[in-house]
């Protein structure tokens, strides 16, 4: 439970550090007018953009849970690593290459080039997709070599592992699909830049969570 | 600001203004009509889990006397009293319910940040206990694992409700979490990005701060719960082996290869602590806001309660395993999880003392929500003591799984929030209904409430001392249990019964008064947080008419001197009553 437990601390001390800037030397027994951007939205952000970041901070607690239970499961007698297939490094390209292009499009975006939109979300889209159906692809190939969810926890541990980072991957692409279909319809960028923004922070930590995953799933 | 514009855009207001009756009560955006959505559902249910614990009562009472209760169903109501309780119960209704109600009312919002994921927040709840109750009517019933759904016995034969009943468990605790995390999401947002003008952190009622923090601890705690769920689901239905062992299932094998049953109580403590807290935080928060309110003062030590939830909420994260000394750990570990335990006390201690310190020398009102208030300080103090008892390896293995531990828990975190819970309920009954309740019945509510459940509880712990098991659904000639030990029982049993049927007095309250209750003022208790300065009681949809409120001091400004009202709203500004205290001195 050691990964639990400091990627927690971590989240935990973020919180606590804002949280002791927000109140240290506060004397809120003192009735005053506030100037009013003290004290108020951490970082200036907005809403969106906090309510991603506690997703997230949720989503790093499931993750890390998870191959938190996968580093005390190894430990039993009947644990047979798996060999995970070769084509999860070119998944593991294709995943990085969306994230790239996610980066890419966003950028232009933000700085006015709105001409990098329509390519760089089909682009990613595509990627994306990529990246699932060659997980799927690497399901069946286990499955056709007889290594079957249940054949062996380091087994079953994978497949957990990859359906559920692929269904948050079909969660994101529900935002993108919106957000393309909008770009598709002639929507003006400026009504898209949020999404766009914000899914790119989304595939950037999806990214790393599969990095790590893959990481944890070659070296055991 | 952002913070200010998201609250109050004019499309985001049109957006989910309710037009019609289905949009207005049904399918409604407006976070008070859904904080009612949740409450009803979650007292429904709880009313539900309460039936099922007066059976349970029956069986240990009177063994041997109703043919209606066997050990497969009596196992199937323990299992879901308890799951029902603690999650579907306390969680929804004080985040649910109480969060809804009182953040965005409180902060000087008009509502939610995300008012259509708040609407679905709460079907997908209602989804989750259809699911629950469901399995009551499934082939073998429902699950009759116990609330901890401890693995391999939870999905193995011999226990109740293997077939179906497990399966609709944990798929409905899966459903649950996806609806509180639409809620919890909600909730952060909403504190942290739409609070009026001058509400700053340090300025927000310890109710906010209570939910807020639960909040936290919820979205980051109940994932453990999720992947437990998900992985004993996969061991049911597909025979993965995350928790079932190697195991000879009555002469067959069932073809698991050795899993781990302590992997899953890892996993599920690491929720199930923090959960504790879940319930815990926001019942400390009301509780801080009843007890200045009612007895006139500021409340004592605010920026240490403050601090006391923050450190409590982190600290939950780290005491887990103290639930499972009797599973068997590394004495070190032991150690380590007692040492955590006990100094989680320190800030609890610290709330307590600053409660007393609060109704020192106050103007003490001894209305319904105060005595209910008083009640939860009392059962906190006795539930807390006895946690300092199991919290000690030595003390808590013999004491493991005997009714002492029952006795701890249901004061702890079972009477004590349900105090808090109806105190919370009386207080702002006004400003939900604007209308007044019964006094009188409410006080009747209280005390035979509080003394029927201490009649309850504290024999318990008794049972407890002299080795009485729990979970047993009968004792049989059992040598070390001396006779008195059933008499006991018994009476505990009469009094489980009389406090049930004592609820009916609130709800009879409840409906009394939404009928012929007194208009309610719109401030009653001349209280200082922003949900008392509505324009309108109830509150109307967008809660604040045209203007939002601007907030110039804190939310205990209680008897200040030189102020001829005992309160000051939080949205007086300082040129029209003092400015609370001089700089640098902290209030007593």
């Amino acid at each position: 439970m050691e990964f639990i437990l400091v990627i927690l601390a971590v989240i935990l001390a973020v919180f606590l550090g804002w949280l002791v800037k927000s109140s240290f030397n506060a004397q809120p027994w003192v009735a005053e007018a506030v100037d009013e951007t003290a004290n108020q939205a951490p970082m200036n952000a907005n809403a969106r953009v906090v309510a991603l970041a506690t997703l997230l901070a949720v989503m790093t607690s499931f993750f890390a849970l998870i191959m938190s239970a996968y580093g005390l499961r190894m430990d039993y007698g009947d644990w047979v690593p798996l060999n995970e297939p070769q084509l999860l490094w070119l998944n593991t390209g294709m995943l990085f290459l969306a994230s790239f292009v996610l980066q890419w499009t966003r950028n232009g975006v933000v700085s006015g080039r709105v001409s990098r939109l329509k390519p760089g979300l089909m682009m990613t889209g595509l990627l994306t997709f990529a990246f699932l159906a060659g997980q799927f692809a690497a399901w069946r190939m286990l499955s056709a070599s007889g290594q079957y969810i249940s054949s062996n926890p380091a087994n079953a541990f994978f497949y957990l592992m990859t359906v559920v980072h692929a269904l948050h991957i079909l969660g994101g692409m529900y935002v993108w699909a919106r957000a393309t279909l909008r770009v598709l319809k002639g929507a003006h960028p400026d009504s898209v830049r949020e999404s766009v923004v914000l899914c790119t922070v989304y595939w950037h930590f999806l990214l790393i969570v599969w990095l790590v995953m893959f990481g944890m799933l070659l070296s055991t | 600001m952002a913070y200010v514009s998201i609250a109050d855009r004019d499309h985001e207001i049109e957006h989910h203004d309710p037009q019609t009756f289905i949009t207005k009560y049904v399918w409604s955006q407006d976070h008070k009509v859904i904080a009612v959505q949740y409450s009803i559902t979650a007292i429904f249910v709880g009313v539900v889990a309460l039936i099922l614990s007066a059976m349970m009562r029956l069986q240990l009472g009177f063994p041997d006397t109703f043919s209606f209760i066997n050990p497969e169903n009596y196992y199937q109501f323990v299992t879901m009293h308890g799951m029902i309780m603690v999650i579907y119960l306390l969680t929804a209704l004080f985040l649910g319910g109480f969060g809804n109600y009182l953040i965005p009312l409180m902060c000087g919002s008009r509502d939610m940040v995300f008012p259509y994921m708040n609407m679905l927040s709460y079907w997908v709840y209602l989804l989750s206990v259809i699911i629950l109750l469901t399995s009551f009517f499934v082939q073998g019933g429902s699950t009759g694992a116990g609330w901890t759904l401890y693995p391999p016995q939870a999905i193995m034969p011999g226990t109740p409700g293997i077939d179906m009943g497990i399966v609709l468990m944990l798929l409905s605790l899966a459903v649950f979490i996806v609806a509180f995390t639409m809620g919890g999401l909600n909730y952060v947002t909403t504190v942290l990005q739409a609070r009026c003008e001058g509400m700053t952190l340090m300025r927000m009622p310890l109710s906010v701060w209570g939910i807020f923090m639960a909040t936290v601890l919820g979205l980051l705690a109940f994932p453990a719960l999720l992947v437990s769920a998900i992985m004993m689901l996969l061991d049911k239905t597909i025979m993965t082996s995350f928790f079932i062992p190697a195991i000879s299932s009555m002469g067959t094998d069932p073809g698991h290869t050795g899993g781990s049953p302590i992997l899953f109580q890892h996993l599920f403590w690491f929720f199930g602590h923090p959960e504790v807290y879940i319930v815990a935080l926001p019942a400390f928060g009301i509780v801080s806001d009843l007890l200045s309110t009612h007895a006139r003062k500021n409340i004592f030590g605010y920026r240490m309660m403050v601090w006391a939830i923050v450190i409590i909420g982190g600290l939950s994260f780290v005491v887990w395993a103290h639930h499972m000394y009797v599973s068997g750990m590394n004495p070190y570990f032991g150690f380590f999880f007692a040492t955590t335990t006990l100094i989680i006390a320190v800030p609890t201690a610290l709330k307590v003392y600053n409660w007393v310190l609060t109704l020192w020398q106050g103007n003490i009102h001894l209305r319904v929500p105060m005595l209910f208030a008083i009640g939860f300080v009392f059962t906190f103090i006795h539930g807390g003591l006895t946690g300092l008892f199991l919290g000690n390896v030595t003390i808590d293995l013999p004491l493991s799984d005997t009714y002492f531990v029952v006795a701890h828990f249901h004061m702890v975190m079972g009477v004590s929030p349900i105090l808090v819970v109806f105190g919370a309920i009386y207080h702002w009954f006004p400003k939900i209904t604007g209308k007044m309740y019964n006094e009188t019945l409410g006080k009747w509510h209280f005390w035979m409430t509080f003394l029927g459940t201490y009649s309850i509880y504290l024999p318990m712990h008794y049972l407890g001392f002299l080795g009485v098991p729990r979970r047993y659904f009968a004792m049989g000639n059992t040598e070390f249990m001396p006779e008195s030990a059933q008499t006991l029982n018994s009476s505990i049993t009469l009094s489980a019964l009389f406090v049930a049927a004592t609820q009916i007095l609130f709800f009879v309250n409840v409906i009394w008064s939404l009928k012929s209750g007194k208009k309610a003022d719109p401030n009653p208790w001349g209280a200082t947080t922003l949900e008392w300065q509505t324009p309108d009681t109830p509150p109307k949809h967008g809660n604040w008419g045209h203007d939002l409120p601007v907030v110039y001091r804190w939310a205990y400004d209680y008897s200040v001197p030189g102020y001829p009202d005992d309160f000051i709203p939080q949205n007086v500004p300082p040129q029209e009553a003092p400015a609370g205290r001089e700089h640098g001195t902290e209030p007593d």
